[in-house]
């Protein structure tokens, strides 16, 4: 079994009046790729950008209980929230590359973090776009505008951008809803070379994606984790009888 | 890139596991068909106990493919040749039970005398090994033509199994003390020919799942 790398204690999450997450408690194990998923407003998005603190930048969030990335409470105010989210690197639902050059755009992350020669950067360049399976369709125009590739290229290459600082975990919000079938398996086979050296935390809105690639899945409804299990028993097999019903679309 | 590497590692090990678990059957066909020719009684009950490997690749094998089906979602011919596995898979087990049916009437027999006064069993059961190994090399290197071969072979099957019926009835009339194993022989034929009967079933699940057409012989 792997060891636990992100963990929440009674997590209780507000904006302003609305009570979006429920006493979220959770394991999420180190290596192995993780589905949220459940029924738009339940609350997954918010538990994944709970993780990196991305919800700080939202105003009238409250946020009580604890999270921990191994150890380390992401709550305590010692935290360096930059250096947190280079460790807690993040995929968004459509492709964002910045409008610079590929290889601008994977050595931005390391250029924040101090890196300034060359030959250390290319370095960089190269292991992240091979990590994110895109080198070979790239390297022959690494000058070229990010924004001139394909969606499903882009959406690597946002993988790549992220690879490059080296994160333990990545977070992923619905990375293939914009894609294409093709692209959409290309990224899913990635995530499962991802996961050799990373946590993978996944946002779905596809219950067949979650089936194909995640290791376990927490379904989430109204805010709260209704089941968090193995991804196998999850769908083979739920213990709650509102998970049978959302995955079988027997749901409202 | 191909898209879909790991689907498709899975599905090679799920054809390892088919190929293992043929060539557990067939062992257990060769080894029965020995005993009877050796009247190796030890070697029969070992047959028997071993039939259990056969029910636990089974049982592994069909949780392989619902695995597959649940998680990968396939479609086309990856829907076809999940799904046949999981039917050839109960053939392959019946065939394995019959290895193990012959093998107990092995025990029972203990005159020689009725094995030798018939011609037909010793080509009946070579005919019944070669469809086997055949049905089972056919699903898993997707070999119509040879699955149509093996489908063909079952009337020699059949014309030996009818020719065998004479020859025993003609034992049991001749020779009073030892009709009772004539009986036993009969058995046998008859599970060597429900076997072949298996060996096509697996043949027809290869068409099916070459072509999407399950067309039934006979």
């Amino acid at each position: 079994m792997s060891p636990t790398k992100i963990a929440t204690e009674n997590l209780n999450l507000f904006y302003g009046d609305n009570h979006a997450l429920k006493d979220v408690s959770v394991k999420i194990k180190e290596r192995q790729i993780t589905s949220l998923i459940g029924p738009s407003g339940c609350g997954k998005s918010t538990f994944l950008k709970t993780l990196n603190r991305l919800v700080d930048l939202i105003a009238d969030v409250k946020i009580t209980g604890k999270v921990f990335l191994g150890a380390d409470d992401i709550f305590h105010s010692q935290v360096d929230v930059t250096l947190l989210r280079s460790k807690i690197g993040m995929v968004f639902q459509s492709p964002n590359p910045f409008p610079m050059s590929i290889y601008d755009n994977i050595a931005y992350g390391p250029r924040i973090h101090g890196i300034k020669k060359r030959v250390q950067l290319d370095e960089i360049v190269e292991s992240s776009l091979k990590g994110a399976a895109i080198w070979d369709e790239v390297k022959d125009r690494l000058k070229k505008p990010a924004l001139s590739l394909s969606g499903g290229q882009q959406q690597r290459l946002c993988i790549a951008r992220t690879l490059a600082v080296k994160p333990e975990v990545i977070l992923m919000d619905e990375p293939t809803s914009a894609l294409d079938p093709i692209s959409t398996m290309k990224i899913e086979e990635l995530m499962s070379e991802l996961k050799r050296k990373h946590t993978v935390i996944i946002v779905t809105h596809s219950m067949q994606q979650a089936a194909r690639i995640s290791d376990f899945t927490a379904f989430f409804l109204n805010g709260v984790v209704v089941e968090y299990d193995t991804t196998e028993n999850l769908f083979a097999n739920p213990k709650d009888k509102r998970t049978e019903d959302y995955i079988t679309g027997r749901f409202g | 890139m191909t898209a879909r590497v790991t689907f498709d590692q899975e599905l090679e090990d799920l054809n390892d596991r088919l190929i293992k678990m043929g060539t557990t059957v067939e062992n257990a066909i060769d080894e029965s068909i020995a005993a009877l020719k050796n009247k190796d009684i030890e070697s029969a009950r070992g047959i028997i106990a071993n039939d259990r490997v056969v029910d636990e690749l089974e049982k592994q094998i069909e949780y392989k493919c619902l695995t597959l089906l649940l998680r990968q979602q396939p479609v086309a011919k990856d829907l076809r040749k999940i799904s046949t596995a999981l039917k050839i898979i109960t053939d392959m087990e019946r065939i394995g039970d019959h290895a193990a049916d012959i093998a107990e009437l092995i025990i029972e027999i203990t005159d020689g005398n009725v094995y030798e006064a018939t011609k037909h069993i010793l080509p009946m059961t070579e005919v019944v090994i070669t469809m086997v190994h055949d049905s089972i090399w056919a699903f898993t290197k997707d070999e119509l033509e040879l699955a149509h071969e093996v489908i063909a072979r079952d009337d020699i099957v059949d014309n030996l199994f009818a020719d065998l019926k004479l020859e025993l009835a003609e034992v049991i009339r001749s020779e009073k003390d030892t009709g009772k194993h004539a009986l036993d022989y009969l058995m046998i034929a008859k599970y060597l020919e429900r076997i072949a009967d298996h060996a096509v079933n697996i043949c027809e699940w290869v068409e099916f799942s070459q072509t999407g057409k399950h067309i039934v012989n006979k």
